[in-house]
């Protein structure tokens, strides 16, 4: 028997004058079912959820003010402790837009590497966060099939940077160095192998499951004009019908066409949309992105050119491969001049923006330039940040045990949302 | 509809405010950026972002991103803070940079949450960071930084490592809380 799902509509509750039947109950920051630092003050009518108000700023460390005295490969290392459940993908985003702002055209063995990186990352992301779909229900299986495969993608990370969790691996114009042989060929098996039967594994749990269903559908509902009101971006926006991706909207890496300057196809794949607008609708949107993320990956390697990984080095701005620096003079003299602080990079004055689609939506950078070896200023736009401000309107009618789900389907990092 | 039909658009609806459209950076070869501002006087910035937001050939329908530069040190910069907003149009798939420039003694936009519910937590964060006031918006109150915190962090004379505010702060023990 199909289940009824009128009876679960949150009814908005008004204030009332004079009404003091009303408790508080403080949740976090020291909470685990915040996943992260961040604190809610919630207002009860019985269980039944009032009002919200979420009091962030626990992990704020200044990384924006620190990316004004760190140069512009520096500062790769603080932008990727940012959403740290895809750190890459924070690479990315920094490094497209430093490119934007020196006017850096990618060789097209980087842009190939960088897709791959991108999407890897987005399933790094989504993995765990449809695995905490079950976790903060309750089912902790299902979390643990999600994390199962993304220590693999720590594992690949690791083949290619040396380190598992912050790579550091973009640089401007290029990446630290080129992916090691075989590499492509574990990446292939990964997403053939492994992920798929993950993805079967965490869908028979959930899918299926009538408290689960029951527990993500009509659950924190946002609607399409809303979405777009709220500035909605990603998943998030995408699950409430917004049809908006950058990788198609505003296509860059190998998502545009002619991305090797010879005429080479953009990657195909399909972007889910999804109408609910609820929990569940954000759960099924981005289990459909996970798939559609291996596509990519497999046409991507397909796709690998031979040649270098930095732009050109007439363009004067990427660090020259470590085998010259260790085996030439003019090489070491050429990294000593990019790297010393009274040389280095020289861009041009002025404002640069560029934002790529990572797994929680639109992360861009709007970088200023004095025209200095670092940045003037360096903004960053974060998907969590933007995307948590409607989470009080998402929740108010519903009850205490809906905050954790709610809170999972906005997938919010805090060390993201405070930097 | 590109980009430029929206600043013909803005242009024709406003003359009198002489919007001229301006490359976010030039390069060295001469090269413009496709990412292009406007600059708009404080006075008049709701409703030049009402137009954008509801004209068919604009249809500005999302704030992408708000945020503020403090141009104390930047070569040519005439104004001390610009207030930045990232215009998004998911209907013709562009996108316009505003540019507000306001000066101390008493910096103060008018708030944009009227028009975009996302601008909220973004005013909060410019207001937190560069002590930018924004007239109307509904709760104006710091957001990452204590509410008891004095400076602007963001601010170009303030100095990377601090004034030495976390000394200020109470430290509360298990006993005392």
């Amino acid at each position: 028997m199909p289940v009824s799902y009128d009876l679960m509509k949150p009814t908005t509750l008004e204030r009332e004058e004079g009404y003091d039947d009303r408790w508080t109950l403080n949740f976090g920051p020291q909470h685990p079912a915040t996943h992260t630092t961040l604190r809610l003050v919630l207002e009860l009518d019985g269980e039944r959820i009032v009002d919200v108000t979420p009091d962030i700023g626990f992990l704020h460390s200044g990384f924006e003010k620190l990316g004004e005295h760190l140069d512009y490969n520096q500062y790769v290392v603080v932008v990727e402790r940012m959403n740290y459940v895809s750190p890459i993908n924070n690479d990315l985003s920094w490094h497209a837009a430093v490119e934007k702002l020196f006017g850096i055209e990618l060789t097209p063995r980087c842009k190939v590497i960088r897709t791959i990186l991108a999407e890897l990352g987005r399933i790094q992301d989504h993995l765990l966060n449809v695995g905490c779909s079950g976790l903060d229900l309750g089912g902790f299986t299902a979390f643990l099939y999600g994390f199962n495969e993304r220590e693999l993608i720590y594992d690949l990370i690791e083949q290619i940077s040396g380190s598992r969790f912050h790579p550091s691996f973009t640089r401007v114009g290029g990446l630290a160095q080129d992916v090691p042989p075989g590499w492509t060929e574990r990446v292939l098996d990964f997403v053939r192998n492994r992920v798929p039967p993950a993805l079967r594994d965490v869908e028979t749990l959930l899918l299926r499951n009538r408290i689960f269903i029951e527990r993500t559908k009509g659950i924190g509902v946002i609607s399409r004009e809303d979405a777009i009101n709220w500035s909605l971006t990603g998943p998030v926006a995408r699950a409430s019908g917004v049809r908006r991706d950058l990788r198609k909207d505003e296509p860059y890496l190998c998502y545009a066409d002619n991305w090797d300057g010879r005429g080479a196809p953009a990657v195909q794949f399909k972007v889910p949309i999804a109408t609910g607008g609820d929990v569940y609708a954000r759960f099924l949107v981005r289990l459909e992105e996970i798939r559609q993320s291996c596509a990519i990956i497999e046409q991507a390697v397909r796709m690998l050119p031979e040649g270098p990984i930095n732009a050109a080095p007439e363009a004067n701005v990427t660090l020259p491969n470590k085998k010259e620096i260790y085996f030439s003079i003019e090489g070491l003299i050429h990294h000593f001049e990019k790297v010393m602080t009274n040389r280095g990079h020289r861009p041009p004055i002025g404002e640069a923006y560029a934002a790529t689609e990572t797994a929680n939506g639109e992360q861009g950078f709007y970088v200023a330039s004095d025209g200095g070896r670092t940045p003037y200023r360096a903004r960053c736009r974060p998907p969590s940040f933007i995307n948590y401000q409607v989470f009080p309107q998402l929740l108010r009618g519903h009850q205490i045990s809906d905050v954790p789900a709610v809170l999972n389907s906005l997938n919010i990092i805090a060390a993201e949302l405070d930097r | 509809m590109a980009t430029s039909d929206a600043i013909r658009a803005l242009q024709e609806r406003f003359p009198e405010l002489n919007l001229e459209p301006r490359p976010l950076v030039t390069y060295a070869d001469g090269r413009a950026s496709d990412q292009l501002w406007v600059r708009v006087p404080a006075q008049r910035l709701v409703e030049v972002c009402r137009f954008l937001r509801d004209d068919p050939r604009t249809r500005f329908e999302q704030l992408c991103d708000l945020t503020c530069i403090d141009y104390l040190n930047f070569p040519g910069a005439a104004d001390r803070f610009g207030v930045i907003y990232a215009l998004l149009s998911l209907t013709h798939n562009h996108r316009l940079w505003l540019k507000v420039f306001v000066n101390d003694p008493d910096p103060t936009v008018p708030s944009v949450t009227g028009l975009w519910r996302g601008a909220e937590w973004p005013e909060r964060e410019v207001y937190d960071m560069f002590g930018i006031r924004f007239t109307g918006h509904p709760d104006l109150r710091r957001i990452l930084m204590p509410q008891n915190f004095t400076a602007y962090p963001l601010r170009k004379d303030y100095p990377l490592t601090g004034r030495g505010e976390r000394e200020d702060f109470e430290v509360v023990t298990r006993d005392s809380a």
